[in-house]
């Protein structure tokens, strides 16, 4: 590894940050926007053309407006939990591959920030970290709603993990890799060699795992403001706010691209070689890529704004009782396909 | 593959950058007009009575020790489906074995009744709280999740 390495690394690490950073502020834009349509309003259209300029002033008032950390909080805990809950979300982007290979002066750059072997395992486990930032938040706040808001959300969060985790084991059994370049390329060729035509039952479980791991309606019990106020995030104010908020933009971002990875071949065009066609197909592929993601984020804003929210014991009993032992046999019809085919 | 990890490193430090400076501009940015009032926890307006920091309901913690032993169930299933083609059908039996195994388990605290939310509502619970009943008495002033309906929970067989 030389010197330019080194740079090419540091521009993709910050084209990855710019990327998600911009796409945070899209989807704060986009969710206020199709809300409103869906609910026959306009939304906001006042700040530059169309309103897109929105987050961008909504961020500034975040930064003007006066930090407001209580007395009764234990302080360490209350500053720790936004940053536990950013970072990790920020940084699950760093394994998604966005797009085949691109050659540029006679050198391949690879369209993924860190191609590591365990891809799937280090989601799952950011994913995971992600919940001490929420408890943190709950408990550090000495204030009833984010107490149970944060006990809510992770036992939510906990619950709904291990179906996740199990309908994921299922697409490792078929591929036979951690990595997401492999998963990616076992499911290149024709269009039914996407996992979601080989694994339709995880990936309906995946699905909902995802809403409710991104604390999203149907399951935004964490913060359902007509009981809870404001959830675990009642008592932060200004910039830490304004922290769980992109958080929550960041992890619906990172989970519907992992929810392509997984399962609608990540940046692969069916019936397209992307390989074969050079820079172009590395252009073409990021794009694939973005169009998909975008989908999923606009199923995220549309499945809001039309369901109601699941009451408490429904979501447990859905975890528990539904989820996990339709997982579990999926793990089992799968091993025994496989063992049947092989 | 360790340049990979370097990477990931980088990511964290930019990580750290990203929430620190906003933090820090915002120190110096916004105005710090404190009072008292200001300062109190929120309670929909009133002043706060008690503190936050109670006994909260065992399901939460019986949700967790479920958990983690599905959790390491997951978390061995990794691995073994990563060989999973090359060891064929003896792989698939010993973990169907252990598999029939965790389900055993999980069917025990079903019918125990640990994977109900709800415990006392409709025919008084199933499994080992089948001995709860709702008792009418007296709301306390901080009461966390359940007690709000006015009433409490006892088990009959022991008051």
């Amino acid at each position: 590894m030389d010197l330019i390495d080194f740079i090419i690394i540091c521009i993709k690490v910050v084209l990855v940050f710019a990327a998600t950073m911009l796409a945070v502020m899209g989807m704060i834009y986009a969710e206020r926007r199709i809300s409103a349509f869906i609910q026959n309003r306009l939304g906001p259209n006042r700040v530059g053309p169309k309103g897109l300029f929105q987050p961008l002033a909504d961020g500034l008032k975040f930064l003007m407006k006066e930090d407001i950390i209580p007395t009764a909080v234990n302080k360490p805990l209350y500053l720790l939990a936004p940053a536990m809950l950013l970072i990790p979300a920020l940084m699950t982007f760093a394994v998604i591959p966005f797009g085949s290979s691109l050659t540029l002066f006679g050198r391949q750059i690879s369209l993924q920030v860190a191609n590591i072997n365990i891809g799937v395992l280090y989601i799952l486990a950011l994913t995971s970290v992600g919940v001490y930032g929420i408890v943190l938040a709950g408990w550090s706040s000495n204030s009833k709603y984010p107490l149970l808001g944060g006990l809510r959300s992770s036992a939510q969060l906990i619950s709904y993990e291990l179906s996740m985790g199990l309908a994921i084991v299922a697409i490792v059994l078929m591929t036979g890799s951690l990595r997401l370049n492999d998963i990616v390329s076992s499911q290149q060729g024709h269009l039914f060699s996407w996992y979601v035509f080989k694994q339709p039952l995880a990936f309906l479980i995946f699905l909902i795992a995802v809403y409710a791991e991104t604390n999203r309606l149907p399951f935004d019990l964490a913060e359902a403001e007509q009981e809870l106020v404001g959830g675990y995030h009642t008592e932060y104010s200004s910039m830490k706010f304004a922290m769980f908020f992109m958080a929550e933009y960041a992890n619906m971002i990172t989970a519907a691209a992992f929810t392509v990875t997984l399962f609608f071949g990540g940046w692969d065009i069916p019936f397209v070689d992307e390989a074969a066609m050079g820079n172009w197909g590395a252009l073409l592929s990021g794009i694939a890529f973005i169009l998909k993601t975008a989908f999923f984020l606009f199923l995220y804003i549309w499945v809001r704004w039309t369901f109601p929210r699941f009451r408490y014991d429904q979501l447990m009993n859905l975890g528990w009782k539904v989820m996990l032992p339709l997982a579990l046999l999926n793990i089992f019809i799968t091993g025994g396909i496989l063992t049947i085919i092989s | 593959m360790y340049t990979n990890f370097g990477t990931v490193f980088i990511f964290v430090i930019i990580g750290i950058i990203l929430v620190a400076f906003p933090l820090l501009l915002q120190r110096i940015l916004a105005p710090s007009r404190k009072t008292p009032d200001k300062l109190t926890t929120y309670e929909c307006g009133e002043d706060a009575v008690g503190g936050a920091w109670i006994q909260f309901n065992i399901r939460f913690y019986v949700v967790a020790l479920i958990f983690i032993i599905f959790d390491v169930e997951v978390i061995l299933l990794f691995p073994w489906a990563v060989v999973y083609k090359e060891l064929g059908l003896f792989a698939f039996v010993e973990m169907m074995i252990f598999l029939a195994i965790l389900s055993v388990g999980l069917i025990y605290i079903w019918r125990k009744g640990d994977l109900d939310w709800v415990k006392y509502s409709v025919p008084y619970g199933r499994g080992r709280y089948k001995k709860l009943k709702i008792v009418p008495k007296q709301v306390p002033a901080v009461v966390a999740e359940i007690g709000d309906r006015g009433s409490t929970i006892v088990d009959v067989t022991t008051s």
